[in-house]
C-alpha cells in the first residue's frame, strides 16, 4: 500500500510561521526602506547628474537608468514569483504563496514602467512610440504573463484555493520565458534583418555602467521593501479574513442555540 | 483484508472539516457513517477515495493487492452519477468498466442485475432520476473491486431499487468486499456505526 | 492500461462527434473569421495572398480556444473526473489521451479546412500545402497548453472567459515557429527544416510535459 506523504503542520519548517515572519519583518523593514532610498538617491544622482550624454543619443540616455532595471526587476520578480510557486507546490509553505502573491503585482508594474519608458526612449530615437524590436516585445509578452496569474488567482474566491492552481501557471510561464525570448528574438532578426540601434549596446562605458549598476541594486532593494510590505498586507488580509470567517461560524451556532 | 484509519483530519477553506477520525473495516464488513449534515461523511469518502486531500492521520488497506493504491481498489458512488447521456446506457457501464476494471466483467449482467437490462440500448437521456441512480450502482458490479464508497446510495430510488442496492451490498460483504456508507436512513442492513461530531 | 486508453479515446471520440458534441463549430468559427479578414483589410487578392498563410495561423489558433472550456469541465461537473482519478491509468496518461481525442475531433478539422480557405484568401498552391502541412505538425502543441489552461480554470464558474487570457501568450512561440516555418518555405530566406524542426519540437515537449501541468491542476479542483 502506498502512502501519501505526511502534512501535518507540525512537519512544517519553524520558520514557516507567519506569525515569526511578522515580528522578524517589523525589525528588518525600515532598513531596507532606508537602504532603499539611500542607494537610489546616490543612483539617481549619478543617473541624472553626474553622468556624461550620450554622443548619439543626448540627454535621453538617461532613460535607460530607469528603463533598464525595471527590465531586470521584471524578471527578478517573476522568478521570485517561481521559486515561491516551487515552495508552495513542493513544501506547502504558507509564507510562500504569500510571497508569490504579493510579488505579483510589483512585478507587473515594474514590467509595465520597462514597457513605459522603453516607449518614450522610442519616440526620440525612432521617431515612434512604440517599436517591435524584440527586447520590448519580449518585455509585453512577460507583461501579458503576469496580467493572466493574476486574473487566475483573482478568479478563485479563497485565496488558500487559489495558491496551487497559480503555482502552477507561475511555473508553466517560468518554463516558456526563455522559449518565448528565444521564439520572439528569432522572429525579430527574420523580420528586422537591418541593424537598429539595441537598446543595451555589447559596450558601454564604465562612467555609464557605474551608475546603471547602482540603479540596478537600488531598484532591488526598493522591490524587496515593496515585497516585504505587500507580504505584511496580505498576511493581515488573510488573517481579517479568516476571523470573519470565524466570527459568521460562531454567529450562525449560536442563532441556532437560540432558536 | 482490513481497512485501517487512524487520526484522520480534513480541512478545507481554513475550516476544519473533521479531525482524529478512525476506524477499521473487515473484509465482509458495513460501516455506516452517521452525523448531522455538514459533519464531514462525503469528505470522508472522498478521503478515502483519495479525492481529497487528508491534513493528518494514516489509512491504508492490508492484504489488499500490493501493486495498487487504494483508491485503485475502490468503487466511490457520490451525489454525481458520472453518466454521459448521448452515450447508450451500455457504452456509459462499458466505459466505467473498461476505464476501473479492465473489462473483466460483462456489463450486461449488471445491467440485468440493476434492472435496466431492457434499455441497454437507449441513449442515457432517456432515464430518469431513479434509473440514472440505478445505472451508477450498476457501476459497482461492471469491475471488482474490494472497497465500496457509498455516499448517500439511497437517494432517489424508489422502495423497489433499495431492496435491489440492499441485496448488492449483502452480496459485496458475502463475497469478502468492505463497505463503507454514508447515510441518514436506517438501512436494513448488518452494520457497524461510525457517529462523526462536528470538529471543534 | 492500452485497453483502457483506447477505451477512453473512443468514449471521447464519441461524445465530440454525437449531438451536442460541437467538433464541427470550431471549423465553422475558422470560416468566419477568414470571411472577416477581406472585409477587414479590404479585397485586396495581392495583400491577401501574401499576408494569407499568416492569417491562417491566426485563424487556427484562435478557433482552437473554442472547445477548450468543455474538455475538463464536462467531466468535473457530472463527475466521471472523480472516477478517472481512481482508474489505474495515470491522470497525466489520462489528459494525454484526452487531449489527443480533442485535437482529432477539433484541431485536425481545422488543419484539414485551412487549404479550402486559405483559396478563398488567394493563398497559391504551395502555400496551401505547407500551411496545411505546418499547422499539422502545430497544433498538437496549441492542443496541449490549450489543455493546462483548461484544467486551471476547470472549478471556476466563469473560466472560460479567462482560459484565452491564460493560453494565448504561452501559445506565441508556436504561433512565430509555425509562421515561420510556412513563410520560410514559400519565400525564405532561411531553410525551413530549421524552425519546422524546432515547432516539431515544442509540439513533442508540450505533449509530454503538459499533461503533467494539466493532471495537477485537474487534481487541485477534485477538493
Amino acid at each position: 500500500m502506498r502512502r501519501v506523504p505526511d502534512r501535518s503542520p507540525r512537519n512544517m519548517l519553524q520558520f514557516a510561521n507567519p506569525t515569526r515572519f511578522m515580528t522578524f519583518s517589523a525589525r528588518l523593514q525600515p532598513w531596507l526602506w532606508g537602504s532603499a532610498a539611500l542607494v537610489l538617491a546616490v543612483g539617481l544622482y549619478f543617473a541624472l547628474v553626474a553622468s556624461p550624454v550620450d554622443y548619439q543619443q543626448g540627454q535621453t540616455v538617461r532613460i535607460m537608468y530607469v528603463h533598464v532595471p525595471a527590465a531586470w526587476l521584471a524578471m527578478f520578480c517573476y522568478t521570485t514569483i517561481a521559486i515561491s510557486s516551487l515552495g508552495t507546490l513542493v513544501w506547502r509553505h504558507p509564507l510562500a504563496d504569500v510571497s508569490a502573491r504579493a510579488a505579483a503585482p510589483i512585478g507587473a508594474a515594474f514590467t509595465f514602467l520597462a514597457l513605459l519608458t522603453g516607449s518614450l526612449w522610442g519616440k526620440p530615437m525612432w521617431g515612434t512610440w512604440w517599436v517591435w524590436d524584440a527586447r520590448l516585445t519580449s518585455v509585453l509578452v512577460l507583461f501579458l504573463l503576469y496580467l493572466g496569474l493574476m486574473a487566475l488567482w483573482r478568479a478563485f474566491d479563497d485565496p488558500a484555493r487559489a495558491a496551487r492552481p497559480g503555482a502552477i501557471l507561475a511555473l508553466v510561464g517560468f518554463i516558456n520565458v526563455p522559449i518565448i525570448k528565444f521564439s520572439v528574438d528569432w522572429w525579430n532578426t527574420l523580420h528586422q534583418p537591418a541593424s537598429v540601434f539595441r537598446l543595451d549596446g555589447p559596450t558601454i562605458d564604465m562612467s555609464m555602467l557605474v551608475p546603471l549598476l547602482i540603479m540596478a541594486l537600488g531598484f532591488t532593494l526598493l522591490f524587496l521593501a515593496l515585497h516585504v510590505a505587500a507580504m505584511r498586507n496580505e498576511i493581515m488580509r488573510r488573517r481579517v479574513r479568516a476571523l470573519r470567517v470565524r466570527t459568521a461560524s460562531q454567529l450562525s451556532l449560536a442563532e441556532a442555540t437560540a432558536s | 483484508m482490513r481497512l485501517v484509519a487512524q487520526g484522520l483530519a480534513c480541512r478545507r477553506g481554513g475550516r476544519d472539516v473533521f479531525a482524529g477520525v478512525g476506524f477499521e473495516v473487515r473484509s465482509g464488513e458495513i460501516l455506516e457513517l452517521r452525523g448531522p449534515n455538514g459533519v464531514g461523511k462525503s469528505s470522508l469518502l472522498r478521503l478515502v477515495a483519495g479525492l481529497v486531500d487528508r491534513t493528518a492521520g494514516d489509512i491504508a488497506l492490508q492484504g489488499g493487492d500490493e501493486e495498487l493504491t487504494l483508491p485503485e481498489q475502490a468503487h466511490y458512488v457520490g451525489h454525481l452519477d458520472a453518466i454521459k447521456p448521448p452515450l447508450t446506457v451500455l457504452e456509459n457501464l462499458r466505459f466505467w468498466g473498461e476505464m476501473l476494471g479492465e473489462g473483466s466483467v460483462e456489463p450486461r449482467a449488471a445491467l440485468e442485475a440493476v434492472g435496466l437490462s431492457a434499455l441497454a440500448q437507449f441513449p442515457a437521456y432517456t432515464l430518469s432520476a431513479g434509473q440514472r441512480r440505478r445505472l451508477s450502482l450498476a457501476r459497482l458490479l461492471c469491475a471488482k473491486r474490494p472497497v465500496w464508497l457509498l455516499d448517500e446510495p439511497t437517494t432517489a430510488l424508489d422502495r423497489a431499487s433499495r431492496e435491489t442496492l440492499y441485496g448488492l451490498v449483502r452480496a459485496h460483504a458475502a463475497d469478502g468486499g468492505l463497505t463503507l456508507v454514508a447515510t441518514h436512513d436506517d438501512l436494513p442492513l448488518q452494520a457497524r456505526r461510525l457517529e462523526m461530531r462536528r470538529a471543534a | 492500461m492500452t485497453g483502457q486508453i483506447i477505451s477512453l479515446f473512443r468514449r471521447e471520440v464519441a461524445l465530440a462527434t454525437r449531438a451536442g458534441g460541437g467538433a464541427t463549430m470550431g471549423v465553422v468559427f475558422f470560416l468566419i473569421l477568414v470571411a472577416l479578414m477581406p472585409l477587414s483589410l479590404g479585397p485586396d487578392l495581392a495583400l491577401l495572398s501574401r499576408i494569407g498563410p499568416a492569417l491562417l495561423w491566426l485563424g487556427v489558433l484562435l478557433a482552437t480556444l473554442l472547445g477548450l472550456d468543455r474538455l475538463f469541465k464536462a467531466d468535473w461537473e457530472d463527475g466521471s473526473l472523480d472516477l478517472l482519478t481512481m482508474s489505474e491509468v495515470p491522470l497525466a496518461l489520462t489528459v494525454l489521451t484526452k487531449t489527443l481525442a480533442h485535437w482529432v475531433t477539433t484541431g485536425l478539422p481545422l488543419v484539414l479546412a485551412a487549404p479550402l480557405l486559405g483559396i478563398m484568401l488567394n493563398v497559391e498552391p504551395k502555400g496551401l500545402a505547407v500551411v496545411a502541412f505546418t499547422l499539422l505538425v502545430g497544433t498538437p502543441a496549441l492542443a496541449s497548453i490549450g489543455a493546462i489552461g483548461a484544467a486551471l480554470t476547470v472549478a471556476l464558474r466563469r473560466g472560460g472567459l479567462l482560459v484565452p487570457v491564460l493560453v494565448l501568450p504561452l501559445s506565441v512561440p508556436v504561433l512565430i515557429f509555425g509562421i515561420s516555418a510556412t513563410q520560410s518555405a514559400l519565400i525564405g530566406p532561411v531553410p525551413m527544416t530549421t524552425p519546422l524542426a524546432v515547432l516539431a519540437a515544442l509540439s513533442l515537449a508540450s505533449l509530454v510535459l503538459a499533461p503533467w501541468a494539466s493532471a495537477a491542476a485537474l487534481r487541485l479542483a477534485l477538493e
